[in-house]
């Protein structure tokens, strides 16, 4: 196709020599984009008779829809649960070193903390759109303090919660305002639950069941009044049984509405899922599983001890501990290296390792087909690997955000 | 008429892109010259179509100042369909070439005034194209019966090319388009040179009745008898109903044709 003038005030940027993922395949295609979307090329020809403007040669390169975080509590030394007075800073520090890992998109995640903490942060963030400045905040992803004080993991028992009467109320009192909140985690088995899961769900909230020891029955319930996610599936949860698979059962549950579906987040990092479980739950229910970092404050730092939340904790290598404990407290995987890890781990193909960290949590968000797929209309949320599924560049609307060397 | 008859169905395609290519070349197009080719769609024409966007992608080609007309189009169908002809002929070459969007021309199946569309689109044609053929002898959508005189028009399907044409529609016979926009027989009469490619055994019956019998309206393409510039292009397959003598007689004239036009 000539390169010449377009028709077009806005210009028309054609990514050659790549392979894109589209329909669940990676296909041997350029990839057209105009004002930050994915642009279909045959309406361009026929309808509008117009070519590009510019050409990016992207040297074989495998190009996917650019990465979804929805678990991530920090990085680089920035904690989004610390209640300082520019949170807002902290997290856009996060958001532009992601983009080295191709997320274009993510939601900053709170662990258990008291309403104060709350109160000050989730005011200094709103949802935003990401570019040079940075990957795209889809909002909060709030997990506890209305979770299990059995399976409270790393989080402080001290702020944990339980529903009171009214249990909505309750809620919006501890966290302060929904506005920019995408995700709550809690555990059902907790009394009240099902109005609260109820309501969430109808404002548009993701509700996800984790930290909990609910048993499949009442995890189905939940599913029944709206929750749609797992926290971490198998961490923070009563282990798979055979009489009562618990919360892990809701991968093969014959109780989900029709219709809807049920997401897992994954820890990828080798550490916090034994490979042979990754297997078992990405061979049980592969389009469910949404891999994710849950990356705390350390991620991106040296060894050494660091603050998450009320609490400390201690880098060993690639481990993360409770200081003093054998408590994992997090990750500090980059999600392109879980994205590495789970197709090394599972057998998967590339294109279903590279949509468990995009097209799945946009799925879950219910943010497809504008993020997470390469289809035509699609925001340009891209990124670009090497064979070995390595970051080369990100895009964002368009828009070259990073690159390898530069 | 010349009938060149090639091993297989991949020499078959090269020798026929070969041809197309080497004529675009001796015509030397430019800004005010350009070059004029008709383009057939179907499963026939692809191995020459990968043929000539080999030759752009190699530099010995550019379609810079080619136009080109396509024969047919269903009507009714959104363009952008995966069986339209527009998307064939996208997927299956422009998208593969530096030809400009304003020099290719497809009829509109899906024009207010389809009548005005294919008057329009006859106006725009002077041609020295190649073509191709179904099965049962027909040129585009001229199928038996049509006027060996007839121009581009509206025509519906027999009920056979709606039935071959169901699998492209996921079996489902009332999705599939019953009428379609066709250049006529005359019209592609008046090009000034035809190349029609057949090849396989299933089409060998048609080439018999295109080249050894009569002009017959029942098998359009025998209309080419009387065409000044006519190239059958063919496969070994494509020849198993004919008579040997013709067969020997074409191949020992190929022979010549190979050695000066490739």
């Amino acid at each position: 196709m000539p390169s010449n003038k377009s028709v077009s005030d806005a210009p028309i940027t054609q990514f050659i020599n790549c392979r894109i993922l589209r329909d669940n395949e990676l296909q041997r295609e350029d990839l057209w984009v105009r004002e930050g979307r994915i642009l279909d090329p045959e309406k361009l020809f026929f309808d509008e008779q117009g070519y590009a403007d510019k050409r990016v040669d992207c040297g074989g390169s495998i190009i996917a829809p650019g990465f979804i975080d929805v678990q991530i509590n920090g990085g680089y030394g920035i904690d989004f649960s610390q209640a300082s007075e520019d949170v807002s800073d902290g997290v856009s520090f996060v958001a532009k070193k992601i983009l080295e890992h191709g997320v274009t998109s993510f939601c900053p995640t709170l662990v258990t903390s008291p309403p104060e903490v709350y109160h000050k942060v989730l005011p200094q963030v709103k949802v935003h759109d990401g570019g040079p400045h940075g990957a795209g905040v889809l909002g909060f992803h709030l997990e506890g303090p209305f979770i299990s004080a059995e399976k409270k993991g790393a989080h402080p028992e001290k702020y944990l919660r339980t529903f009171k009467s009214g249990g909505l109320e309750h809620l919006m009192e501890v966290y302060g305002s929904l506005d920019d909140v995408a995700i709550v985690t809690l555990a059902p088995e907790l009394p009240g639950s099902q109005s609260v899961v109820r309501e969430l769900s109808q404002r548009g909230i993701t509700v996800s069941l984790g930290h909990s020891a609910a048993d499949l029955s009442q995890a189905e319930e939940a599913v029944q009044q709206g929750a749609s996610f797992i926290t971490h599936l198998f961490n923070a949860m009563l282990p798979f049984h055979h009489r009562d698979p618990g919360i892990v059962g809701l991968l093969t549950s014959d109780r989900i509405p029709a219709g809807r579906a049920v997401y897992y987040g994954m820890i990828a990092d080798g550490i916090h899922t034994n490979p042979a479980a990754l297997r078992i739950a990405h061979r049980a229910h592969p389009s469910g599983l949404v891999l994710v970092t849950d990356a705390i404050t350390a991620m991106g730092l040296p060894p050494g001890r660091h603050t998450l939340g009320q609490q400390v904790i201690e880098i060993q290598g690639l481990h993360a501990y409770v200081a003093g404990t054998k408590t994992l407290s997090g990750s500090i995987a980059t999600m392109d290296m879980c994205v590495r890890h789970f197709k090394q781990a599972s057998g998967c193909s590339v294109q279903e390792a590279l949509e468990a960290a995009s097209l799945h949590p946009a799925q879950l968000l219910g943010i497809s087909p504008k993020k997470g797929k390469l289809d035509y209309g699609s925001d340009a949320d891209l990124v670009l690997l090497d064979e070995g599924l390595n970051v080369k560049a990100t895009y964002i609307s368009g828009e070259e955000v990073w690159r390898k060397g530069q | 008429m010349k009938l060149i008859i090639l091993n297989d169905y991949d020499q078959a395609s090269e020798w026929a892109a070969k041809y197309i290519r080497n004529k675009i070349l001796q015509f030397s197009p430019g800004p005010n010259k350009y070059f004029t080719l008709g383009l057939p769609t179907g499963s026939t024409p692809l191995g020459c179509y990968k043929k000539l966007i080999e030759y752009y992608k190699n530099g010995d080609l550019s379609f810079q100042y080619v136009k080109t007309f396509n024969m047919d189009e269903y009507v009714g169908l959104p363009r952008d369909h995966p069986e339209s002809y527009h998307s064939f002929m996208w997927n299956n070459f422009f998208k593969h070439i530096d030809i400009k969007a304003e020099n290719t021309h497809i009829l509109d199946g899906n024009a207010a005034d389809l009548q005005a569309e294919c008057d329009s689109f006859e106006k725009k044609i002077t041609a020295a194209g190649g073509f191709s053929i179904g099965p049962d002898g027909h040129i585009a959508f001229n199928e038996p019966g049509s006027s060996l005189v007839s121009r581009t028009r509206v025509k519906t399907l027999a009920k056979d090319t709606i039935m071959a044409n169901a699998r492209f529609f996921d079996g489902d016979l009332s999705k599939v388009p019953t009428m379609a926009l066709t250049v006529g027989v005359g019209t592609v009469m008046d090009a000034k040179e035809v190349m029609i490619l057949i090849t396989g055994a299933h089409k060998a019956f048609a080439l018999y009745k295109a080249i050894e019998e009569g002009v017959n309206h029942m098998w359009t393409v025998s209309a080419f008898q009387q065409h000044p510039q006519t190239i059958f292009v063919c496969d070994e397959d494509a020849t198993l109903e004919l008579r040997v003598k013709t067969v020997k007689y074409f191949k020992g004239e190929t022979l010549n044709h190979r050695s000066c036009s490739c």
